[in-house]
């Protein structure tokens, strides 16, 4: 196992290095330690590595991964694991706004809670968290699987288009064209999976299901109701 | 429609003219805004109030074919080790697939590459087509992050990250049904035939703080190799600038109220933002104040369209230009060949704007696989390369008349206004006076 502080390189030098597979000398695990909430960790691998940063991460950690596993040991800023493609992002801790945001594939588990935003315009990717996550989680969602193992905050899954989330506590209030939908055995089995994958140890039956009404998939004027404001801009 | 009304006698109110009772009926009859592409058709103080003092007994000119006159431009030298170098300092606006054909894509990249020049992806992600054929391709980073692939981001030329557009700054963008075939949503990961509406504002960060720590992000993955641009629409352009360079940008994109749009509420395109000729004075003199013009480099756009105008927003301070709208009518847009089939679509060549309805008579801003193949891109990648050829001899002529070795050398005391909207708005003086209005004197 590499081992590198940032006490005494910089996260140019931690990044190039997880970059560049030559630098690896075959070796494929990394252990990072007094990340001390730096930017841009790990962010833009590209390439099946093993990193563990010991402590806490600042804005982007993990940014746009590809095929790699992060695991922090700590708390993230904002935008874990944003634009993820592939592979798998762990926060031990807590995560800040905009978990996962964007993100197209992989699995991002936050055994935490996450904040504002968790999931904005997710383009496929599954998020699990372990806690709560805070208003306007999966706004835009387009594609993947929320799942939230607490209580989710006010406009959830608001202007949502197919992606599929699931509350196992209460939801403070669903956002414009956001619905609760019917468990069928398929969602469960669904569910068990992801629980299972992130290492959650719920009852799938315990959680409840919400998607899109496709309501305001087209522009027309009943969907320029005052009441929802200006929702398909 | 004929003007015989006048013949009768009747007068048409300035007020309440025939378009403006149209648009009420229109609004009446579908109780929804009325959507389309192009941009502003107002008349707004623009580059044709400006003119150039060309050289006579106090300045020397340029000898016409004989004497050198420079035209390149280096962009984003600022922190990225790979700038870009542009043969020519007019480049094309970012446009999304989805928005253009693949074929109007390829004929961009065809038309940008042959002279030296590049092309920008937009709203959708980066085609093969496009990445194919462009030599030097910048990669918007906008939103709705559709399409957005970090293969793509490693594979561009430089970044360009989109906070507003000219035709609609504080709007996200709109691509209808109509257009949404099965490739376009997939590229975006949305269904098919929905009326798709784009963020406004970024998913993962906020202000100009954020915006500082997300370059920084985005200079990582790419190992700081890749230029990053920022684009705004022209509105608060002072403070805007100040903000760009502060976060780090390797160069700002400027985009006047002019500038053209895929779709977009008329309404946010002609009442939102300021035309590109009251934005350029701001920025530069946002980037002196920072000792940045010039390192941080200056592109605008909205609205250009002759040589003249690359060598008058060059004049006040840009490195370079973008255009949009009139590398779309050097492919073909609004060509009179298709006139009958403008008409039939309730349109004629040189109004039409319907770019959001996709039955684009010249296959440019259409997903139908029909009228796409009636481009021909490398026809079409001809026609732009002569376009901007064109373009540049102009701008080389005037620049020559002012004696300047480079086009980069013009500069404002070579132009005068015509009237006094345009002096304040661009800073330089009433023609015949010294007379700048809105500036204190001594
Ligand atoms: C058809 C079309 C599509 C456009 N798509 C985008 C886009 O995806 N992203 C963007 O930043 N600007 C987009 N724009 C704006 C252009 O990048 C550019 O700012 C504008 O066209 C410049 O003004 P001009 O058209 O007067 O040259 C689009 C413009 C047009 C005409």
């Amino acid at each position: 196992m590499k081992k590198l502080s940032l006490a005494e390189h910089s996260v140019r030098e931690l990044n190039s290095a997880l970059h560049d597979p030559q630098a690896m000398d075959g070796g494929t695990e990394w252990y990072v330690s007094d990340p001390d909430g730096r930017h841009a960790l790990a962010c833009g691998l590209n390439d099946e590595l093993q990193v563990t940063i010991d402590g806490h991460a600042g804005y982007y950690c993990a940014g746009m991964n590809q095929h790699a596993t992060v695991v922090v040991n700590g708390t993230v800023g904002v935008g874990v694991a944003e634009n993820m493609m592939s592979g798998l992002v762990r926060v031990r801790g807590n995560a800040s706004q905009s978990a996962g945001a964007t993100g197209h594939g992989g699995l991002l588990v936050i055994e935490g809670n996450a904040s504002a935003r968790c999931g904005i315009s997710m383009k496929g990717i599954d998020i699990v968290v372990g806690g709560d996550v805070g208003h306007m989680s999966a706004f835009m969602g387009q594609a993947g699987r929320l799942v939230v193992c607490g209580d989710a905050g006010e406009a959830f899954g608001d202007s949502i288009y197919e992606a599929r989330l699931y509350v196992r506590g209460q939801v403070e209030s669903l956002g414009a064209d956001c619905i609760e939908k019917p468990m069928r055995d398929e969602h469960r089995e669904e569910l068990r999976g992801l629980l299972a994958h992130a290492g959650m140890d719920f009852d799938p039956s315990e959680f409840r299901r919400y998607g899109s009404a496709r309501e305001l998939y087209n522009f027309h004027v009943d969907n320029a109701g005052i009441e929802q404001g200006d929702s398909h801009e | 429609m004929s003007d015989r009304t006048e013949d009768w006698g009747l007068r048409e109110s300035a007020t309440f003219d025939r378009r403006t009772i149209h648009e009420i009926q229109r609004a009446a009859d579908t109780g929804i805004y009325d959507i389309r592409g192009f941009g502003a058709k107002r008349h707004l103080p623009h580059f044709d109030d400006l003119l150039f003092l060309g050289a006579s007994m106090s300045r020397y000119p340029l000898e016409g074919y004989r004497e050198k006159c420079a035209t390149d431009v280096v962009l984003g030298d600022r922190y990225a080790s790979r700038p870009l170098h542009l043969d020519i300092p007019v480049t094309i606006a970012g446009m999304s697939f989805g928005a253009l054909s693949a074929n109007a894509k390829d004929a961009l990249g065809r038309g940008a590459s042959a002279v030296g020049t590049s092309t920008t992806t937009g709203d959708g992600g980066m085609t093969d087509e496009e990445r194919g054929q462009s030599r030097t391709l910048v990669y918007q980073y906008l939103p709705s992050r559709y399409g957005m692939n970090p293969d793509h981001l490693r594979m561009a030329d430089a970044i360009e990250v989109v906070l507003g557009q000219g035709a609609k700054p504080g709007g996200g963008g709109m691509l209808m049904g109509q257009k949404i075939s099965d490739r376009v949503a997939e590229m975006r990961t949305l269904p098919a035939g929905i009326d798709q509406r784009s963020a406004c504002r970024h998913p993962d960060w906020t202000g100009p703080d954020d915006l500082a720590i997300k370059i920084e992000e985005l200079r990582e993955i790419t190992d700081w190799k890749t230029p990053v641009y920022i684009k705004v629409g022209a509105s608060r352009t002072y403070y805007d600038v100040k903000l760009a360079v502060k976060s780090g940008a390797d160069v700002v994109v400027l985009d006047g109220m002019q500038g053209g749009t895929a779709a977009t509420q008329e309404v946010f395109i002609e009442h939102v933002g300021i035309p590109i000729l009251a934005a350029i004075p701001q920025a530069v003199q946002a980037l002196q104040e920072m000792g940045m013009h010039r390192r941080v480099q200056l592109i605008v756009s909205g609205g250009i369209r002759s040589g003249a105008d690359v060598a008058k927003a060059m004049a006040l301070g840009a490195d370079a230009v973008g255009i949009g709208t009139a590398a779309l009518i050097a492919l073909g847009c609004n060509h009179p060949r298709w006139s009958e089939d403008y008409q039939r679509i309730g349109s004629e060549a040189g109004f039409y704007d319907d770019y959001q309805a996709g039955q684009d008579p010249a296959g440019i801003s259409t997903q139908d696989p029909e009228l796409a193949a009636r481009l021909d891109p490398e026809q079409a990648g001809r026609r732009l390369a002569n376009y901007l050829r064109v373009m540049t001899l102009e701008a080389q002529t005037i620049a020559r008349a002012c004696g300047k070795s480079h086009l980069h050398n013009l500069e404002p005391q070579d132009l005068v206004a015509l009237n006094m909207e345009a002096a304040a708005m661009a800073r330089v003086p009433l023609a015949g006076t010294e007379w700048v209005p809105g500036s204190t004197p001594g």
